[in-house]
């Protein structure tokens, strides 16, 4: 696993008090780890900080899932 | 109109987490009133304050991570915390579980706040003066709204009657009893959590209480002394933090499924000053008129009622003020008449402090004890009303009034009685 794919899953894991072993790639935060509009938004803004990047709102709407979100800062931090 | 009846009671406060737990600790005459350890308050003239002890429920403490899941406790305010901790104990201790939607749809929530998620509003304002506005949680607003402890309970229960909250300042308790006690009377409910939660025992909420010089300033070195109503050497009341709910339930309702009946609230009244923002009307007319309009309503006389959860806040104005209103309203019923200030034990809960209350004059019935009003040395007003100084006291007590007012000038008074 990547250090980006880690650090996703453990900030996934702490925000959304979900058992690590649920946060697969493929997991949609909505609808496999329990999350609400809110905590998707609370989830991107722990990404950013954690990865120093900004997210524009479009992007954020498109991220949906763990693979998602790894995919996206991937691109960004290269 | 339909009678009403308390079936269920929760409590977290000063003297700890738990309705029998706590009301031992006031008889024994506790206090939960400690120097001020949630922030460093040293530069505030006032250092003391009633704060929820740590602990677990077994013992009689809090420890948040045994009522609400971790990841949905930074979503909430303290104040939410303690009302979903009190809430549930009610819930519980009523052991009303609705099997079916009419059943869901005809219980609702009314627990009120004075202040709300001021810490929460503290915290986000200082990230928005710091530039960090984009970094603002999702979860602020709904953390800092006053009616989220009432959000918070119907959804983890499924109640989904009336959901309502009230926001009166220090009245706010006795007003969400009362006002919850009239739907189920008027038939638009049958079952109402009801009370109120406070979490302002924060920088900001102990400041701004200073700077209306409404604390105690001088009992920093001596913290269990400082609540002291009615004694000549008060100087200010004593903030706590905490929240109380009863279940409130329609007579036959609670009959029917055979629950525990605690008590019947068989009066409710209210006024208002039309006089000051923070000082009481002379002669305490409102608290005159509040209380009389509650024992108009349970078509009580004054020699009906054997005691009264005075608000005695320990404010040098206010107490004698309403001492002089309740002597004036019972005239000859003043004699044998047993009045105490719980606060001297616990603080000035604000919006919560109606709701303990009532808890506490629901079990003065319950058990014919007079909770003590602590640290009454000498009173600064001669009375023939008994204060209950410093120790409980056995005494038959059918019908108890509390009373709660709050700034702004608004009061409210409610009468529980000995149920059957």
């Amino acid at each position: 696993m990547s250090d980006v794919a880690a650090k996703i899953k453990q900030i996934v894991v702490e925000h959304l008090g979900v058992d690590e072993a649920k946060v697969t790639p493929e997991a949609s935060f909505i609808d496999d780890l329990g999350a609400d509009s809110l905590d998707t938004v609370e989830l991107v803004m722990a990404f950013e900080e954690a990865f120093n990047v900004e997210i524009p709102e479009d992007a954020a709407e498109k991220i949906a899932t763990v693979q998602d979100a790894i995919d996206y800062i991937t691109k960004q931090s290269k | 109109m339909r009678r009403v009846v308390v079936t269920g009671m929760g409590i977290a406060c000063p003297l700890g987490v738990g309705v029998e737990h706590v009301w031992r600790r006031l008889i024994n005459a506790e206090s939960g009133i400690s120097a001020i350890t949630a922030f460093d308050a040293k530069d505030l003239s006032c250092q003391v304050a009633g704060q929820v002890p740590a602990g677990t429920r077994a013992t009689g403490g809090l420890d948040v991570n045994e009522w609400v899941p971790v990841k949905d406790q930074k979503k909430m305010d303290r104040f939410i915390h303690l009302g979903l901790v009190a809430a549930t104990e009610a819930v519980e201790d009523s052991g009303w579980t609705p099997e079916t939607e009419d059943d869901r749809c005809a219980t609702g929530v009314m627990i009120g706040s004075g202040i709300g998620g001021l810490e929460t509003i503290f915290n986000a304002s200082i990230q928005v003066h710091e530039g960090k506005a984009k970094r603002l949680s999702p979860f602020f607003i709904p953390s800092a709204l006053g009616n989220l402890a009432s959000g918070h309970v119907s959804i983890k229960y499924g109640f989904k009657g009336p959901n309502h909250s009230v926001v009166t300042a220090c009245a706010t308790g006795v007003h969400a009893i009362g006002d919850a006690s009239r739907l189920i009377a008027l038939g638009d409910a049958d079952v109402m959590v009801a009370g109120g939660a406070e979490a302002t025992v924060c920088a900001l909420g102990i400041a701004g209480f200073c700077a209306s010089r409404a604390l105690s300033t001088g009992f920093n070195d001596r913290p269990q002394a400082a609540s002291r109503p009615w004694d000549k050497n008060r100087d200010g009341f004593v903030m706590g933090e905490g929240a109380g709910c009863l279940v409130l339930e329609e007579y036959e309702h609670a009959r029917k499924r055979g629950a525990k009946i605690y008590s019947e609230i068989s009066g409710y009244g209210m006024s208002g000053d039309a006089y000051h923002i923070t000082a009481p009307a002379e002669g305490h007319d409102g608290a005159f008129r509040s209380m009389k309009a509650a024992m108009r309503s349970g078509g009580y006389g004054p020699g009906d009622i054997q005691y009264v959860n005075a608000h005695g806040t320990s404010t040098p104005l206010g107490d004698d003020l309403e001492l002089e209103a309740v002597e004036r309203l019972f005239g000859d019923a003043a004699h044998g008449l047993a009045m105490s200030s719980t606060k001297s034990a616990t603080g000035h809960l604000l919006g919560a402090a109606g709701a303990i209350e009532a808890i506490f004059s629901i079990l003065a019935i319950r058990d014919s004890v007079a909770p003590p009003t602590l640290n009454l040395d000498e009173p600064s007003r001669q009375s023939v009303i008994d204060r209950v100084a410093k120790e409980a006291q056995q005494r038959r007590i059918r019908v108890a009034l509390s009373n709660s007012f709050g700034f702004g000038g608004t009061n409210a008074s409610v009468i529980f009685r000995a149920p059957g």
